[in-house]
């Protein structure tokens, strides 16, 4: 009897536009905005931790975050637009590594001219939105081919992507600034002369990020140019011969995508590992970020949160239930586990509800408005 | 039923050849459509009525032949001049957006109309969102006009196939098209849902005035509907004029018909 | 002449590698010409197979068969594992998908190379073993002629006698057998195949335990080569670009795809590798695959697609 919207009109296009028309869904949101911003600060500020420590703070909530944006990046490529990648990995190496340059100065020594671009070091919430936005010209780059090639095809040259910039970050001692190991260190992050060291500071930061990108996200996918991308997926002839060109709004979907996974590597690499190598940006993390967007939903911002929850949760799991039974499983067991119930899950979800989690939780909702009757 | 109250030419097809390999689709054709008309394009199955339309809105680039619309010659159209130009479009197969709700494949028709850019979008605020909702109206109007208000926030792979080419018309309409092209408007459909599909033919064209060329099985639809009729066989044009003519026409008799030899 | 010599040896050297990645796109090849489907597993049925082989023949020689036994033996029991894989992958996955779109379909293959990577792992261990079924030495060719001589793998030579009678058989296969012919009209159309009387699901079960015969010979080849080693799933990615280049429905295309990369690769990395940083192996080959995609989007050898609406 809770979720109902009997009694909720709307009276004008503006109130039937709004993300959440429902208002039970509206206070919903609203609690959980209220726990992510007032509830675990408080936990902290009382040092009252499920699990004993900040281990949640540290080893899920963090990463979740940063996982979830990376992953509204991919799903406005691979969900909204239907362009499929699998490079996604790359282009947090390259908002990582861009804002790694500008975060520690640039210096670009050209000897023939005997002269040198030299930048100094800038403030480090202008490297992490910079590297985003290198991120997005190189998408753009990377994009071009898309107008000529399709689907499976594209997958190839977003391969191409991956595998050229891995290259890149471990062979060109330039991006590491010729660090020998090839290991590099973030700067201090200091914002506006606060500096974001403990966990919990670290955790706000992305949090705000996350916040604002999604708000932002969700806004693009539900105006006009949201409609241009679904159409290009779902027919882009049909798309092309009502007006909207390929060519543009293809390129945004790349331009768009590309920052908010460049912002997202940027934030990983800065914010939660801090120190990093090449290895950190492979072919794993963009299959691993694929998997999100999948198993959430295609072509749902919620549903990034969701697969980025589940695909961090799992493996947790995986490694307490068993010892809770009293039957530990080894890592390595662990690891083909988790390998078998991904591939299944993707295949399974692929096959009865190419929507992921969200749709089931939107078919759930729509039971529980008419509950208690199946129609 | 109004008659068109100018004889100005709004499309000019003239000396269309089309050859897929060995295949000639078209083999010079001419046709005119004047503005404010209703015009149909009959004839068998293959005879090209389809690859006429494909060719009008630039999917398909004639190997020879011009193509004057709105005064300007060209030797083939492209997608992106046509829909630039006022050609809106519905297709034989349905070729709806799938995954999105009847409502936002008709706002997709205001792709065109819509000029705040990126940024404003991302804030949805000001501008932007006056924006949105202006158009928002306009669209509700042709959903309205086309009845399918209950339906609007349905995914549309979800519609039985009668409203989905309902759908389809309103996706066309949104651009506010001068020229609109139908292809089989009514295939596949109930007599009920023919009469509805007519009556919006109809009035589309009576109240604003929207030029339409049409493809169309239904013999009894197209000489009720149509002002004047093109007749194509095998690629060529066999006949041209009100439906009177072209029903008495000894040639296309035979086309449809076949001759006894 | 040392340039010459040594330009013969790093070309013959990557052509024989190439071979090795015509294997593997083979079976990408089998099945996207007789399903549509763009199989990301083939890696994985590749390190399948050749754990389900490695293992059972180190258990059977280690429980006193003779080689020669627990070779057929082996390779017996591998091919049933592919045989049982098969059927699941059509019962389970692609079955169920039929009439899905190429990504769809795609996706799914990921899916499926996750399942499959797990449960060879967990199965039958995930540690590196080595192979032994050719020889690995070295021939020493024209050594009157170049000083030291072009040096020539033989495992390289074994490789491109077996991918060549593969190539044969699969060709005889597809145009004079029953189940062939089927399989391509099922390729052309597989409503129409279906509506006149193809057994669908079974001739999709053909197709994937072919590529997962495939698979076991690429693994015979590649395992002598590296060892029998999870690495040995990233040969799936190396045959991408090679399908790419020699076009997606080709299996001449995959033979000489493998061969531009094989040698191309190898030639850069030597002659251009030591200008830029070494490693670009690691790259090149997408580069390349990118840079045709971008001049013929079919391939060399594909077939032009044309769109109707």
């Amino acid at each position: 009897m809770l979720y109902r919207e009997a009694g909720q009109f709307k009276t004008t296009y503006a109130e039937d536009m709004a993300i959440f028309p429902i208002r039970q869904d509206r206070m919903a949101l609203a609690i959980l905005l209220g726990i992510a911003f007032i509830g675990v600060p408080l936990l902290a500020d009382f040092d009252i931790w499920p699990f004993g420590s900040d281990y949640l703070l540290r080893a899920i909530l963090l990463p979740f975050l940063i996982l979830a944006l990376a992953a509204i990046g991919v799903n406005i490529l691979v969900g909204y637009c239907g362009q499929i990648s699998l490079g996604s990995g790359a282009f947090m190496a390259i908002g990582a590594y861009s804002a790694y340059k500008l975060g520690t100065g640039v210096h670009i020594p050209l000897a023939w001219l005997d002269f040198a671009i030299s930048i100094p070091p800038l403030p480090v919430l202008l490297s992490i939105l910079l590297g985003g936005l290198a991120a997005a010209v190189v998408g753009i780059l990377f994009g071009i081919p898309s107008l000529r090639i399709k689907g499976l095809y594209l997958a190839v040259a977003t391969l191409a992507a991956q595998f050229f910039f891995d290259w890149v970050f471990l062979r060109v001692s330039w991006f590491t600034n010729y660090a020998p190991s090839g290991s590099v260190s973030a700067p201090t992050l200091d914002f506006f002369g606060l500096n974001v060291g403990t966990p919990i500071e670290r955790y706000m930061l992305c949090l705000i990020f996350v916040t604002v990108f999604a708000v932002l996200a969700k806004n693009l996918v539900r105006g006009n140019l949201g409609r241009q991308w679904m159409a290009i997926r779902d027919m882009d002839i049909a798309a092309e011969l009502i007006g909207i060109r390929p060519l543009y709004a293809k390129l945004t979907a790349f331009a768009v995508s590309s920052f908010i996974i460049g912002v997202a590597g940027a934030l990983w690499a800065f914010v939660y590992l801090g120190s990093w190598e090449p290895l950190a940006f492979s072919i794993e993390r963009s299959l691993q970020l694929l998997f999100m967007v999948i198993i959430g939903g295609l072509g749902s911002i919620m549903g990034s949160f969701i697969g980025a929850a589940f695909i961090l949760i799992l493996p947790i799991m995986l490694n307490l239930l068993p010892t809770q039974l009293g039957v530990p499983l080894s890592t390595e067991t662990i690891t083909h586990l988790e390998f078998i119930i991904f591939g299944s899950l993707i295949c399974y979800l692929l096959i009865k509800e190419p929507h992921g989690f969200a749709r089931l939780i939107s078919i759930g909702k729509e039971k529980l408005r008419l509950w208690p009757f199946p129609y | 039923m109004r008659m068109p109250d100018t004889s100005e030419v709004l499309l000019q097809v003239e000396g269309v050849s089309l050859a897929f390999g060995g295949v000639k689709a078209l083999r010079d054709v001419s046709l005119d459509i004047r503005k404010g008309e209703i015009r149909a394009i009959i004839g068998p199955n293959g005879a090209g009525k389809t690859s006429m339309l494909n060719v009008i809105n630039g999917f398909y680039h004639p190997n020879r032949g011009a193509i004057t619309f709105k005064g300007r010659t060209r030797a083939q159209m492209q997608p992106f001049e046509a829909s630039r130009g006022g050609i809106a479009r519905t297709f034989q197969n349905v070729a709806l957006f799938k995954g999105m709700s009847a409502l936002d494949n008709i706002m997709a028709g205001r792709t065109l109309k819509m000029r705040r850019g990126l940024l404003w979008q991302m804030l949805r605020y000001g501008p932007a969102l006056a924006e949105e909702i202006e158009h928002r109206h306009r669209v509700e109007e042709i959903i309205d006009f086309l009845e399918i208000e209950a339906i609007r926030k349905v995914p549309v792979a979800r519609l039985p196939y009668g409203l989905q080419k309902r759908v389809e018309l309103g996706r066309a309409l949104a651009m506010e098209p001068d020229l609109l092209l139908l292809d089989e408007p009514m295939a596949g459909m109930n007599l009920e849902e023919k009469k509805d599909m007519s009556r919006f033919i109809i009035d589309v064209n009576d109240h604003y005035g929207t030029t339409i060329a049409l493809i169309e099985h239904d013999m009894a639809v197209v000489m009720d509907l149509s002002h004047r009729v093109v007749v194509l066989d095998h690629g060529v044009k066999i006949a041209d004029g009100t439906p009177d003519e072209v029903k008495n026409n000894q040639a296309v008799i035979e086309a449809y018909l076949g001759v006894a030899h | 002449m040392i340039a010459l010599g040594q330009f013969l040896e790093v070309l013959i050297g990557g052509l024989m590698s190439g071979v090795l990645y015509s294997l593997v796109a083979l079976g990408f090849v089998l099945i996207f010409k007789a399903s549509g489907v763009f199989n990301f597993a083939q890696g994985a049925m590749v390190l399948l197979a050749g754990l389900a082989l490695v293992r059972s023949l180190d258990l059977l020689v280690a429980s006193g068969f003779p080689l020669w036994a627990a070779i057929v033996l082996g390779i017996g029991f591998a091919a049933v594992i592919m045989a049982i894989t098969a059927w699941l992958i059509e019962r389970f996955v692609i079955g169920p998908l039929v009439n899905q779109d190429g990504l769809t379909l795609f996706m799914s293959t990921i899916g499926v190379t996750f399942v499959l990577e797990g449960a060879a792992q967990m199965i039958f261990g995930s540690d590196a073993y080595p192979l032994r079924l050719f020889p690995t030495d070295a021939w020493f060719l024209f050594e009157n002629v170049f000083p030291g001589g072009i040096l020539v793998n033989k495992l390289d030579v074994w490789g491109g006698v077996i991918a060549g009678i593969l190539v044969a058989g699969l060709a005889i296969f597809f145009q004079r057998t029953k189940t062939g012919r089927a399989l391509r009209a099922v390729a052309d159309d597989h409503m129409a195949a279906q509506s006149v009387g193809i057994p669908i699901s079974w001739i999709w079960f053909v197709v994937w335990l072919a590529a997962g015969l495939v698979a076991l010979v690429a693994a015979t080849v590649w395992g002598t080569k590296l060892g029998v080693q999870f690495s040995i799933t990233f040969l799936a990615l190396k045959a991408l670009p090679v399908l790419i280049i020699g076009g997606l429905t080709s299996v001449p295309g995959a033979i000489v795809g493998g061969l531009i990369v094989g040698a191309g690769e190898k030639l850069a990395e030597v002659f251009l590798g030591s200008h830029i940083g070494g490693g670009i192996e690691y790259w090149f080959a997408y580069v390349l695959a990118l840079a045709v995609l971008l001049v013929r989007p079919q391939g060399l050898f594909g077939e032009r697609i044309i769109e109707r609406i």
